[in-house]
C-alpha cells in the first residue's frame, strides 16, 4: 500500500486488521478480504422506499423504441437463479451469494440498439456506467430476491443490478432503468476518481489503475 | 479561541500512550502524550489510523475527552462487538505503545468558554466523551455559565467518567443520568429512555436560550433533536454530533 | 441497523475536509444548490461508509459535496454547493 505522507509507513504494534484476509486466497481478487457471513451495507444517501405499484423499469436512450415495464410486467419475464461471489471496492468480498432476477440479456432484448454503453439510473439519483459487453451473455441481472427472500430496501430492494464480475458499486441499488448510448458517460463514483470499468481481478479501483 | 480561520494542513503524527485506564465496563481511557500538541478546544476530535503489517489500514474518529489544559490528550474508547479498531484500542494497546493520529479536528461541535448562554449537554452512551472535556474546561476556566448534562447510559457500569461527573455535580453542574436497561437498587436517577417529558424536565427551557450540544448514536441524537425542536428550541441553537 | 441509523453529521467530515481546505470547512456556511438552505457544513448529513464521503443537505438530502481519496489524489465535487461563506475567526 502506498502512503501519501511519504517515508516509512508506521505499523501499529499488534494490529493485524482482518484476520481472515488470506483465507481462500485463490477465490479472492487482489487486496480483498472475506467478510464471511456479514453483508455490509454501504450507502451514499438515505434509503429510498419505492412501493411495487409505483415502481417501473425503463430502457431508453439510443434505442428504436423505449421500453417501460411495470412491476407486474417485470415479474412475468423469464427468471434466473444465480450464485456468485461479490467484491466491493472497499475491500470486502462475500462468497456464494444467491440471487434471483431477470438477465440483462432479456431486458436489452426488448429493444433494438447499436449502443455500446449504458448508464444505469436509480431512485435517490445514483448512476453507474457499464459497457454493454460487460453485461451481455449472462453476466448481469436485475435481481429482486436475495437468499430466497424479497430484496430488502437496505440492500437495494425492490430491485438492484447484479454485475458480479465487476466491483459491487456497479451493482447499483434501487435501479429503475438503463440509458443506452454510443458514448461512455461516467456515473456517480466514476466521475469522482473511481475506475470506469472496475474489474476486481485487475484491481481497477481508481481512475488510472 | 479559534483565532484565525486559516491554519496549516493536518498531518499524521505519532502519540505515545502514557496510560490505559478502565473508564467503564467496556471502555478505556487512552491518555496520550503528543510532542508539539498545539492545544485543542473542548468538543474537537482526532482521527486515529491503525496499520497492519500487510498494509491494511483502518481509521476512526474519537472525541477528545480531556480539557485543553490537561497534561495528556485523552480519548475514551467504548469497545464495540466486532469493532476491529475499538477492540484493538481497548484490548491490545498499552502504555508505551505509539498511536498514529491527526488533529485536533472540527470547529463546529465546540464549546467556547466565553459564550454567555447556558450550556445544555445531552449524551447517549459514549457520546459523553466530548462533554467530559467541556465540563473539565468549564471548571478549569471558572466559568459562571450554568450547565446541565442529561446522560443516557445502559447501566451504571456503562457510565463513563462517573467520578468526574460526581465532582462536577458537587460544584453545581446539573447532572442527570438515565439508565435505560438496568437500575441498581435505590437508584435516584432516571430509568428508561429519554422521552419528550425527560427533555422538558431536565433541559434548560427554550426561553433560557441555551446552547445545546447533543452527542451519541445517530438514532438517539435525531430523536433528541426532534424532541428539542418540538419543545420550542431553535434548530440553530442545537449542535449535533452523531456516530454510526 | 438501517442506513439512517448510521448517518453522521458534517462534523465527522472535518478531517477529510482538512485534506482539501486551508480553513475549517465545518464552520463554513453553504447554500444548498437543491433547496437553498443555508447551514454550516458541520450541521449537514454525512454518509461516510460508501466508496467516498457524501455530504447531503440536512433539509432536502441533495448532495452538497463529495470527496474521494485515491492514491495520490483527492477528488472534490462541490457542484451541489451554491455558495460557501467562510468566517474569519471565532465561529461561535
Amino acid at each position: 500500500m502506498s502512503s501519501r505522507d511519504g517515508g516509512m509507513t508506521f505499523l501499529s504494534r499488534g494490529f493485524v486488521g482482518r484476520r481472515d484476509a488470506r483465507r481462500d486466497a485463490g477465490r479472492l481478487p487482489p487486496g480483498q478480504y472475506d467478510v464471511g457471513d456479514g453483508f455490509p451495507v454501504l450507502s451514499a444517501g438515505p434509503t429510498p422506499r419505492t412501493a411495487p405499484e409505483d415502481w417501473d423499469f425503463t430502457v431508453t436512450g439510443e434505442v428504436d423504441g423505449p421500453v417501460r415495464l411495470t412491476w407486474q410486467e417485470f415479474q412475468e419475464l423469464p427468471r434466473e437463479d444465480v450464485t456468485v461471489d461479490i467484491h466491493c471496492v472497499t475491500k470486502w468480498s462475500k462468497f456464494g451469494t444467491t440471487w434471483s432476477g431477470v438477465a440483462l440479456d432479456t431486458l436489452l432484448g426488448l429493444v433494438d440498439t447499436s449502443a455500446e454503453h449504458l448508464l444505469a439510473y436509480c431512485d435517490g439519483g445514483y448512476t453507474t456506467n457499464l459497457a454493454l459487453e460487460d453485461v451481455a451473455d449472462g453476466r448481469a441481472w436485475v435481481v429482486d430476491r436475495f437468499d430466497g427472500r424479497p430484496l430488502e430496501p437496505e440492500h437495494g430492494g425492490p430491485a438492484r443490478l447484479l454485475v458480479p464480475e465487476l466491483y459491487f458499486w456497479k451493482s447499483a441499488k434501487w435501479v429503475r432503468g438503463l440509458y443506452l448510448s454510443g458514448t461512455e458517460e461516467p456515473g456517480f463514483w466514476e466521475t469522482l476518481g473511481y475506475h470506469l470499468r472496475g474489474d476486481p481481478w485487475l484491481e481497477q479501483r481508481y481512475a488510472g489503475d | 479561541m479559534a483565532g484565525t480561520a486559516v491554519r496549516r494542513r493536518l498531518t499524521w503524527r505519532l502519540a505515545t500512550v502514557a496510560a490505559v485506564t478502565a473508564e467503564a465496563r467496556t471502555a478505556r481511557r487512552l491518555s496520550l502524550r503528543i510532542d508539539g500538541w498545539e492545544g485543542h478546544l473542548p468538543g474537537q476530535h482526532v482521527d486515529v489510523r491503525l496499520t497492519a503489517p500487510d498494509g491494511y489500514q483502518a481509521q476512526r474518529s474519537y472525541s477528545i475527552a480531556s480539557a485543553p489544559g490537561s497534561t495528556t490528550v485523552d480519548l475514551v474508547v467504548q469497545r464495540i462487538d466486532d469493532g476491529e479498531v475499538s477492540s484493538y484500542l481497548t484490548e491490545e494497546l498499552r502504555a508505551g505503545d505509539e498511536l498514529e493520529l491527526r488533529g485536533p479536528i472540527g470547529g463546529y461541535f465546540v464549546w467556547h468558554a466565553d459564550l454567555d448562554a447556558p450550556l445544555q449537554l445531552v449524551a447517549g452512551g459514549s457520546g459523553v466523551a466530548p462533554f467530559l472535556a467541556m465540563l473539565d474546561h468549564h471548571a478549569a476556566t471558572g466559568s459562571g455559565v450554568p450547565v446541565r448534562l442529561l446522560y443516557s447510559a445502559r447501566s451504571l457500569d456503562d457510565v463513563l467518567g462517573r467520578e468526574r461527573l460526581e465532582q462536577h455535580a458537587g460544584r453545581g453542574v446539573g447532572v442527570t443520568i438515565a439508565l435505560t436497561r438496568t437500575q441498581p437498587p435505590g437508584w435516584a436517577g432516571l430509568g428508561g429512555r429519554v422521552t419528550p417529558e425527560t427533555l422538558r424536565d431536565h433541559v434548560w427551557p427554550p426561553d433560557a436560550e441555551p446552547r445545546i450540544f447533543v452527542c451519541g448514536p445517530t438514532t438517539f441524537v435525531e430523536a433528541v433533536a426532534d424532541g428539542l425542536v418540538a419543545a420550542g428550541h431553535h434548530a440553530t441553537a442545537i449542535r449535533i454530533e452523531r456516530f454510526g | 441497523m438501517t442506513v439512517e441509523s448510521r448517518r453522521l453529521d458534517g462534523n465527522a467530515a472535518a478531517g477529510r475536509l482538512a485534506d482539501v481546505f486551508a480553513f475549517d470547512a465545518t464552520v463554513a456556511r453553504t447554500r444548498c444548490g437543491g433547496c437553498g438552505t443555508t447551514a454550516p457544513l458541520g450541521a449537514h448529513h454525512v454518509y461516510a461508509d460508501a466508496p467516498g464521503m457524501v455530504v447531503r443537505c440536512l433539509v432536502c438530502e441533495a448532495v452538497v459535496l463529495r470527496i474521494v481519496r485515491t492514491p495520490g489524489h483527492t477528488w472534490l465535487d462541490m457542484s451541489g454547493t451554491a455558495a460557501l461563506d467562510i468566517p474569519d475567526g471565532d465561529p461561535s
